[in-house]
């Protein structure tokens, strides 16, 4: 059983509690290349999928894993600026909440909202991403995917590269790779490095061309281009010139490592089509894994303590 | 103190004798090896289902195919209890039109069964579906019933009966423990692992 | 109405008071002050096992009104402020419509004599509408009662414009009061840049903010020679500036904040609680060590409260668009006597400096001593009595206490303002 009762952050999860996602995803992965692609473990369980800031590609992971899971779901969306529109995200919660259900998958712009929901609800809460503090099931999906293709996670090194200050992903990817053992070094121009690296014990550096020899895992972030060119960034060709990940730096790279993103790419921006295309590609395994580690994710805590465990 | 089964009711003799006409029961009924697909229940339903293999390609010279089925997610008591450890579920066959024999180690409520055909049928639309168990100790909450039983095995609510695999436990036996001396017997074994 | 406060160890270096005796107030004035005095008809106050002090001032607060009475009033302000054991508060401009006019002072100076409990010197606006575009009405400001003068909630961000306030306000004879931010360097910082934002994945607040302003401030107050006062310090390393500009003799002074003394960006949990955002933010545990020992110096002048109230629901929701602001009154004096008093970090004297003498040096008030003749403005301190900080304990009309659920050691017991009994053994007449 997972050390946690709702899913908000990495930072929470035991090693214990990461492997048993990851060895339970494994079995609905399995479940997910059958022909009938679904179970009835989540049977009339409720799950509302609030989304106070739009997301396709998440949103339509998790709502596949519910539906697979065989759980009812309702899909609400909106902008945060709940205080805004006269009723605040309390009272939204509430609301929802008498009406019975099990479980909240929350997007939101703003960090610290899926704990705010804890703090309104009964129900089980996942954050789906919340501003640029934690994006826990994407990370969770990221090492299922480095797991799977390494064996293994514990002595690995990962470099993560790009716009680390304004991603959610390096918030929970870091510690989640850091407590399953492996190591991790941050890339990326000064504008967008994280102002303390060491509260994730990690080194920082602006050279991407001395770090791609080093590691097993290249991670490319997504870059915000309609924030960032001309705010901290020059350009997107700049940027492509250098910190995009293209032929030439994919040369660098050991014989075995392999590149991942979180999507969507910014192709001929943070990375080239050769390369998204290419052999060390693990990006559409990811998104692959998405389902599962999301089912698994959602089995193991409608499962929890909530409904009370016995032999 | 030592822990001991209330009695043994089948001992490596036993089970080989019954496994052995379980398997010929099985080619009775289904005119040969032809056709048929073993599916053990996960976790002891596994070996079992390997040794009734192995039996009937003695008989008839064919080994059918064998599968293994995790029924996690198709638990009705799903919340109550959850598996710490899930097994991969394996189905080398396609599940259709074949003669599926399910093999479990106990019969009880049903409820196991009952999730292993719901299981089942996402895989395919079987010809027939035929359960087979070395022990049926009765209980049942559903209505369910073996069609090939090693030994029907009277029992209380307080009692485990307990099938020991040679593969999982070391030895061939079938016990029947008492349900508080189980108990004990596996948090003494738990406390002397964790010593060591 | 006469008043004996009997037997209190009275504190006020100012006439180099340091020890048990006997006050008395004969209408708004100390009428004696001796070792023994004999009663007569005036009512005892006992006093033995508490400290005497010159009453409390809080140089930096907001009562919201007008404008957003659902926040505050001028009434429950000033029941707030009494509570905490002050007699005299100076309120912040930043009111609907920002108080940059003669007529929003009177009004504020009215609405306080009306509540009959706390003195409200209102501060006016610098420039119309705390805009930081044009000069506000500062001369009829002054005329009508204003203490002192500012922009508190924004820096002034054209050095340009800031220069010509300074100029303005030369002539008066006032002090400038500047809440140092760059805009450009905060932008929508919410918590401390660094270990605090990292983590928390939200936007950095800068130390250099509100230090690169501190600077500049500096050396406006150079070239103008403008008295210049920063409001709420929060980095050790705006401290070190401010210690060197008065070590040139520059006419620079300073205050800090219970919270940023005494809270740091490490309590600022993974369960954002809003109460704990502050504009300027908490800052890291070396910060505030570096404050702690400023206070206890003399190097800063004054504590204040930055007293900022804000309803539930401007404070229950998401930490990135929450209000800034903590309530502070009721808890700033428990806060100072529990941490550094009773601790020995801190001395009664510099206790009395920087919470009733300072603050009314800088804004140019007649100062309150304890000696015959002066005005009776008085705050009695238990230093062992325990408060609890709750909803119920607070005054205030809201309750967005970053201190809320502790318990304190010491506390006011009893205030007069001019004579009037406004806060009797820890309740608000």
């Amino acid at each position: 059983m997972l050390s946690v009762r709702n899913l908000i952050d990495t930072t929470s999860l035991t090693a214990d509690d990461i492997t048993q996602i990851l060895d339970t995803a494994r079995s609905f992965a399995e479940v997910n290349s059958r022909a009938i692609k679904k179970v009835p473990a989540l049977r009339g369980r409720t799950i509302v999928n609030l989304f106070l800031e739009p997301s396709t590609r998440t949103r339509s992971s998790f709502e596949l894993a519910e539906k697979r899971l065989s759980a009812d779901s309702l899909n609400m969306s909106g902008s945060t600026s709940s205080v805004v529109k006269g009723e605040s995200l309390a009272d939204t919660i509430q609301t929802i909440s008498a009406m019975n259900v099990d479980m909240f998958v929350c997007r939101a712009r703003l960090a610290g909202t899926p704990y705010l929901i804890t703090q309104n609800t009964d129900a089980v809460v996942i954050n789906a991403g919340d501003g640029k503090h934690q994006h826990p099931t994407q990370a969770l999906l990221d090492l299922y995917t480095i797991r799977q293709n390494f064996g293994h996670l514990d002595g690995l090194k990962v470099a993560i590269v790009g716009d680390l200050d304004h991603s959610r992903v390096v918030g929970s990817l870091a510690p989640a790779l850091k407590t399953m053992g492996a190591e991790v070094i941050f890339v990326g121009p000064p504008t967008f490095q994280v102002s303390d690296p060491s509260w994730y014990g990690v080194q920082q550096t602006s050279d991407l061309d001395s770090v791609l020899p080093e590691v097993d895992v290249v991670y490319m972030l997504r870059v915000q281009l309609e924030r960032m060119e001309g705010a901290v960034i020059p350009s997107k060709r700049e940027y492509n010139r250098l910190y995009g990940l293209d032929e030439r730096r994919s040369k660098l790279m050991r014989p075995d490592a392999i590149v991942c993103h979180p999507g969507p790419m910014n192709r001929g921006m943070e990375i080239n089509t050769e390369v998204a295309d290419g052999p060390r590609a693990r990006i559409l395994n990811q998104v692959n894994a998405g389902v599962a580690v999301r089912m698994a994710a959602m089995y193991l805590l409608l499962g929890g303590e909530n409904y009370g465990i016995s032999a | 103190m030592e822990y001991k089964p209330k009695a043994v009711v089948m001992d490596d003799a036993a089970m080989r004798r019954a496994l052995t006409r379980i398997a010929h029961e099985i080619l009775e009924r289904n005119e040969g090896a032809k056709d048929i697909a073993l599916v053990g229940i996960v976790s002891r339903g596994v070996p079992l289902a390997e040794i009734l293999a192995s039996e009937i390609q003695d008989i008839e010279g064919i080994r059918p195919q064998v599968g293994k089925l995790d029924i996690s997610f198709y638990r009705d008591d799903f919340g109550k209890t959850v598996s710490p450890v899930l097994h991969a579920t394996d189905i080398p066959f396609k599940g259709d039109n074949e003669n599926i024999v399910l093999v479990d180690d106990v019969l009880f409520t049903g409820r196991t069964v009952r999730s292993a055909l719901d299981a089942l049928m996402d895989f395919g639309r079987p010809k027939t579906v035929q359960l087979a168990v070395m022990v049926d100790r009765g209980h049942r909450e559903l209505p369910i019933r073996a069609d090939y039983v090693g030994k029907n095995v009277p029992s209380s609510h307080e009692e485990r009966v307990r099938v020991k695999l040679k593969d999982v436990d070391g030895y061939n036996a079938v016990e029947i423990w008492d349900a508080k001396v189980e108990k004990a017997a596996k948090a003494a074994a738990k406390s002397a692992g964790g010593a060591r | 109405m006469a008043f004996l406060l009997k037997g209190a160890h009275v504190v006020d270096p100012q006439v180099g008071l340091d020890g048990v005796c006997d006050v008395l107030i004969e209408g708004k004035k100390i009428a004696q002050v001796a070792p023994s005095i004999e009663a007569g008809d005036a009512q005892v106050v006992d006093g033995a096992g508490k400290y005497l002090v010159p009453g409390l001032f809080d140089m930096h607060v907001h009562f919201r009104d007008p404008g957003y009475e659902y926040k505050e009033t001028i009434y429950t302000g000033a029941r707030s402020a009494t509570k905490g054991g002050f007699s005299d508060v100076a309120t912040m401009p930043n009111t609907n419509p920002v108080t940059d006019s003669g007529t929003g002072v009177r009004y504020q100076i009215d609405r306080a004599r009306h509540a009959n409990l706390v003195y409200v010197h209102p501060i006016g606006a610098l420039t119309k509408g705390e805009k930081g575009e044009e000069l506000a009405e500062i001369g009829d400001m002054l005329v009508e009662g204003a203490c002192a003068f500012s922009d508190d909630g924004h820096g002034v961000q054209s050095a340009g414009m800031m220069r010509t306030c300074m100029e303005y306000v030369s002539q008066f004879d006032r002090a400038v009061l500047a809440h140092c931010e760059v805009e450009s360097l905060t932008t929508h910082g919410v918590v401390n840049e660094g270990r605090a934002s990292t983590r928390l994945g939200m936007f950095g607040w800068p130390a250099l903010g509100e230090e690169l302003e501190i600077v500049r401030d500096i050396e406006l107050a150079r070239l103008t020679g403008c008295q210049f006062h920063v409001c709420h310090i929060s980095t050790a390393r705006g401290l070190d500036i401010i210690r060197r500009a008065k070590a040139e003799g520059l006419p620079v002074t300073c205050e800090v904040t219970p919270h940023h003394l005494f809270l740091t960006e490490e309590n600022i949990t993974e369960s954002y609680n809003t109460n704990l955002k502050m504009n300027p933010p908490l800052r890291t545990a070396a910060d505030a060590a570096a404050l702690r020992e400023g206070i206890c110096d003399g190097s800063i002048d004054c504590v204040v409260t930055d007293h900022a109230p804000h309803a539930a629901h401007e404070k229950e929701c998401e930490f990135e668009i929450a209000a800034f602001g903590t309530i502070g009154l009721e808890t700033s004096l428990p806060l100072m006597l529990t941490n550094l008093v009773n601790k020995g970090k801190m001395s009664w004297d510099t206790l009395v400096r920087t919470m009733a003498i300072n603050p009314r040096h800088i804004l140019h008030l007649d100062p309150v001593k304890v000696e015959a003749g002066s005005s009776a403005n008085l705050t009695l301190i238990d230093p062992n009595r325990k408060i609890k900080v709750t909803p119920d304990f607070i005054e205030s009309k809201s309750k967005n206490s970053a201190f809320m659920g502790m318990t304190l050691t010491g506390c006011a017991t009893d205030v007069f303002v001019e004579g009037k009994h406004t806060l009797v053994d820890g309740v608000v007449a």
